[in-house]
């Protein structure tokens, strides 16, 4: 899947069969929402990592094997939850509504 | 120091945007974030290449501290609020470091460029300038700096609070997930160290959790108010964070940050180890 693209975005230079990638995008209305704070908590809801999304609502993260918690906080919304399982050599694709 | 002396706002900042001698600095990991829009009048700062000696592991010097200052066009007498990304963890390292060479009065936005951000506050890719100034920086002060073999020497004697996730901490991970897995030859965490990773004194929009709350997150992993601490992470960022917490907001006494952290520590020769989710035993 060299120069896969998923979702938008490309995974150009990412070697999927390695990671546990976890990326997506944030919507409002069908809208990409550029100025979200997607967080990655663990199994156990700690925190593991925070990115803000791109310009067109999209960000990712190189998780680890498993079940994760994707908190998405945007402003005028209360926090948006979403439940991902991340395997090694796979893209969970997510798109967050909010 | 206490909470009120060492936080402001969001709104406080946006009170104050052009309140002469308040000069807001933005430090983040992504140093290209402040390129993208900040708050206005603010300065950028990169922590990677200014605030760290580009050929020695250790800090600018008090030389290179002045001018780099002096070229910011941040004065002594100048109040500096500093704010950033990633909940902040990089601006509160530049504020530990601007309290290292001396600066009196230096402030965190409380929650940092996030809570601005979703305040939808006001960003502009404006770049101020201001003129130059003659800053002039004291020695180190060491009295909240650690170096390794203090740390060593705190094994079983001092608080020493590691930072870092519950997986760096038992040694299941060498960095964060997400971030590159680089740096220390061994994982782990220092003996007796107490694992209290710094996002549990955020709240998830960044700022900082009341006192109360915090004095209860420390208390209940074991640290004892009455001892000397030493917080540590991976590189110092977010040990940094640890510590505006408990020597600024809780004004807990005697608190260092040892910014060798586990990329010094875990490479040492001949020093202890735990792995595991216990603090191990001194």
């Amino acid at each position: 899947m060299c120069g896969a693209k998923k979702g938008g975005l490309s995974l150009d230079g990412v070697d999927v069969a390695k990671e546990a990638i976890i990326q997506g995008q944030v919507v409002r209305d069908g809208e990409p929402v550029g100025n979200a704070y997607v967080r990655l908590l663990d199994r156990t809801g700690e925190f593991t990592a925070e990115v803000p999304t791109s310009a067109t609502g999209h960000f990712r993260f190189f998780a680890g094997e498993g079940k994760w918690t994707l908190r998405t906080l945007a402003p005028r919304v209360e926090p948006v939850d979403k439940l991902v399982h991340a395997s090694v050599g796979d893209v969970a694709e997510v798109t967050i509504p909010i | 120091m206490t909470r009120e002396n060492a936080l402001v706002t969001a709104q406080w900042v946006e009170d104050n945007l052009d309140t002469p001698g308040i000069v807001l600095v933005e430090v983040d990991e992504d140093t290209t974030a402040y390129d993208k829009g900040h708050i206005k009048g603010a300065v950028k700062l990169d922590w990677s290449t200014e605030l760290q000696d580009q050929v020695r592991r250790d800090f600018v010097n008090k030389q290179q501290f002045e001018e780099l200052l002096s070229g910011k066009g941040i004065g002594n007498d100048d109040t500096v609020v500093l704010y950033g990304g990633n909940n902040n963890w990089f601006a509160a390292y530049a504020y530990w470091y601007f309290k290292l060479y001396g600066h009196q009065d230096v402030k965190l936005l409380d929650g940092g460029r996030k809570k601005w951000e979703l305040d939808s506050r006001e960003l502009t890719d404006e770049v101020p300038s201001r003129e130059t100034t003659s800053y002039t920086a004291q020695e180190q002060d060491h009295s909240i700096r650690a170096f390794r073999d203090e740390t060593v020497e705190a094994i079983g004697t001092k608080n020493l609070v590691d930072v870092r996730s519950p997986d760096e901490y038992a040694g299941r991970l060498l960095a964060p997930a997400h971030l590159p897995q680089e740096m220390a030859q061994r994982a782990g965490h220092i003996p007796t160290a107490a694992n209290v990773p710094w996002s549990k004194a955020a709240n998830d929009d960044g700022t900082f959790k009341s006192d109360d709350e915090l004095k209860q997150i420390y208390s209940d992993a074991g640290v004892d108010w009455s001892k000397d601490t030493i917080a540590y992470c991976r590189i110092g960022e977010r040990s940094s964070h640890t510590w505006f917490v408990l020597h600024e907001l809780l004004g807990q006494q005697n608190v260092k940050n040892y910014d060798g952290s586990w990329t010094e520590y875990g490479s040492l020769v001949g020093v202890p180890v735990v792995l595991g989710d216990e603090k191990g035993e001194a």
